[in-house]
């Protein structure tokens, strides 16, 4: 896919070619990778099969992460769920387990697939895999939705580094619940331009998020923000599809988020110097974990 | 990661938790180290620095890194178990937890040995998204990050041994995307790492072995992504 593209773009291109997101996206990675339009679909149902093994997987599992801190939570929420106990509907539920299923997964050591980073690895699979279950729509349709979702996270990433450690949260489970309300859309048969604000409005919304883990690893906050923000998603994919538009375009939120991302402190960027890593609770396990690692 | 270059940058890659950069770049790491080395060694040891030192038990950093020596790719579920299978093929391993921060945050030594080569230290870095480079070959510098297929040599420092090498390679039709030197004295030995487009038939590989005075040839092939 030719780097250079911004998402007015991405927008005017399909605009021309009276073609929807996903198409378009497949058709510029085609010709950037030189592999046909059908292997790109088949390697992303591949990647999607791994997703729906990793909620299959993490919904049976409670066992805990190498540290101890966490690896229960969804196991929590299903037993809840059984007592038919939520304030949730079922798509909701489902959602969140299935968010909590696959980071949980990810924090114990199990097989994954990064979406954009392994961090946020739960946001896109949860919603893409809930909200076909529930419309019952098929395979084809799941691949549309995670490309859509590819395309979001593939653009920003022109601008915006997706890791930690260069932007912060913004850049990691941020982008991946602006990918995932990107999805949803998709899968609700949305216009190209709702997909795009759900994405913006998205954005705008996890503008500045830190990334402050506990003793470094990928779980507190982790964990749980990965069930918050699947839910986020589905905000911004419920805002866009009533026709709520962004007021400030996503390129430009884009740019924003890379200028925030630039003005927060390196001790707010996956270095564990600041914020949740640094108070007293989060020093004090940090501390009991080098004693447990060093005997 | 910087600038996606495919989407399957940012939906992928299928991979062990939890980390891009010290559990699957671990495996990477490992792997290439495992592939220079070139046969099964017997005892292994990996010295860890800066972040890969302080958070590696809780990224599972080593089980990773020594998966990737016993040739597992980063969604292979064995890496989890990586000491148990490393004990049924016998090889012995230890892990060292160091702190050195003139050195990359995600560094590692990996020292192989057994009977037949001896001893080899390679040094890699996991510079995130599960993008790796290897940096030093006993103490050679190079740069390997498993983009494309890569032939390593180590040789004698002499006039006309890069020629020699690059006009095989022309004889071929195989084009040099990128080529390191780095010696450690004048007519010693020296070393340079070739990336290639496409691959190299083993027959290529065995003409460059012939070449007088090639003391180490190894062939990595790209980097499944």
């Amino acid at each position: 896919m030719t780097n250079l593209m911004n998402f007015s773009d991405i927008l005017e291109m399909s605009k021309d070619k009276n073609k929807k997101l996903y198409e378009i996206c497949e058709l510029l990675e085609a010709e950037n990778t030189e592999i046909s339009v059908e292997e790109i679909r088949n390697k992303t149902g591949v990647i999607l099969e791994a997703m729906k093994s990793a909620i299959k997987s993490g919904l049976e599992s409670d066992e805990k992460s190498t540290s101890g801190m966490c690896g229960d939570d969804c196991a929590r929420l299903i037993s809840m769920y059984k007592n038919s106990k939520s304030l949730f509907s079922v798509l909701h539920q489902k959602i969140l387990t299935y968010s909590l299923a696959t980071i949980e997964q990810n924090a114990r050591m199990g097989k994954i697939a990064a979406c954009p980073t392994a961090g946020s690895c739960g946001i896109v699979p949860s919603v893409i895999i809930a909200v076909s279950e529930e419309l019952k729509t098929n395979k084809d349709r799941e691949i549309d939705a995670l490309i859509t979702a590819g395309l979001i996270g593939k653009i920003v990433s022109n601008k915006l580094a997706l890791a930690g450690a260069v932007a912060g949260c913004q850049s990691e489970c941020g982008v991946a619940a602006a990918m995932a309300a990107a999805a949803i859309v998709e899968l609700y048969d949305g216009t190209n331009i709702q997909i795009i604000n759900a994405a913006a409005l998205t954005l705008k919304n996890i503008m500045g998020l830190v990334c402050d883990p506990v003793a470094g690893l990928v779980e507190i906050p982790c964990v749980k923000r990965n069930a918050f923000l699947s839910i986020y998603a589905v905000v911004g994919a419920e805002l866009a599809l009533a026709g709520i538009e962004s007021v400030i375009p996503i390129d430009e939120i884009v740019d924003a988020m890379k200028q925030v991302g630039e003005m927060m402190s390196p001790k707010l960027k996956e270095s564990s110097e600041a914020g949740l890593a640094t108070t007293p609770t989060g020093l004090k396990i940090t501390e009991e974990l080098i004693q447990k690692w060093n005997n | 990661m910087d600038k996606a270059k495919t989407l399957f940058d940012v939906i992928g890659p299928v991979m062990i938790g939890p980390s891009s950069s010290h559990t699957a770049g671990a495996v990477r790491i490992g792997y290439l180290a495992g592939k220079i080395f070139g046969e099964k060694p017997a005892k292994l040891t990996f010295k860890l620095y800066n972040s890969f030192s302080k958070t590696g038990k809780g990224h599972g950093t080593d089980k990773g890194l020594l998966g990737g020596v016993l040739g597992y790719d980063v969604d292979n579920e064995k890496i989890k178990t990586a000491y148990q299978e490393a004990d049924k093929l016998g090889i012995d391993y230890a892990f060292e937890y160091l702190e050195d921060y003139t050195r990359h945050p995600n560094s590692v030594d990996v020292i192989l040995e057994n009977d037949n080569l001896g001893k080899m230290e390679i040094s890699g870095i996991s510079v995130g998204a599960g993008e790796v480079a290897i940096t030093k070959i006993d103490g050679y510098k190079f740069n390997i990050n498993g983009d494309y297929d890569t032939i390593i040599l180590i040789y004698k420092d002499k006039p006309g041994m890069i020629y020699r090498v690059t006009a095989l390679l022309q004889s071929q039709n195989i084009n040099i995307a990128s080529m390191h030197c780095d010696r450690k004295a004048k007519g010693k030995q020296a070393s340079m790492g070739l990336c290639i487009d496409g691959g190299i038939s083993d027959s290529v590989i065995k003409e460059l072995q012939n070449i007088e005075e090639v003391y180490l040839i190894r062939n990595i092939e790209v980097l499944k992504k």
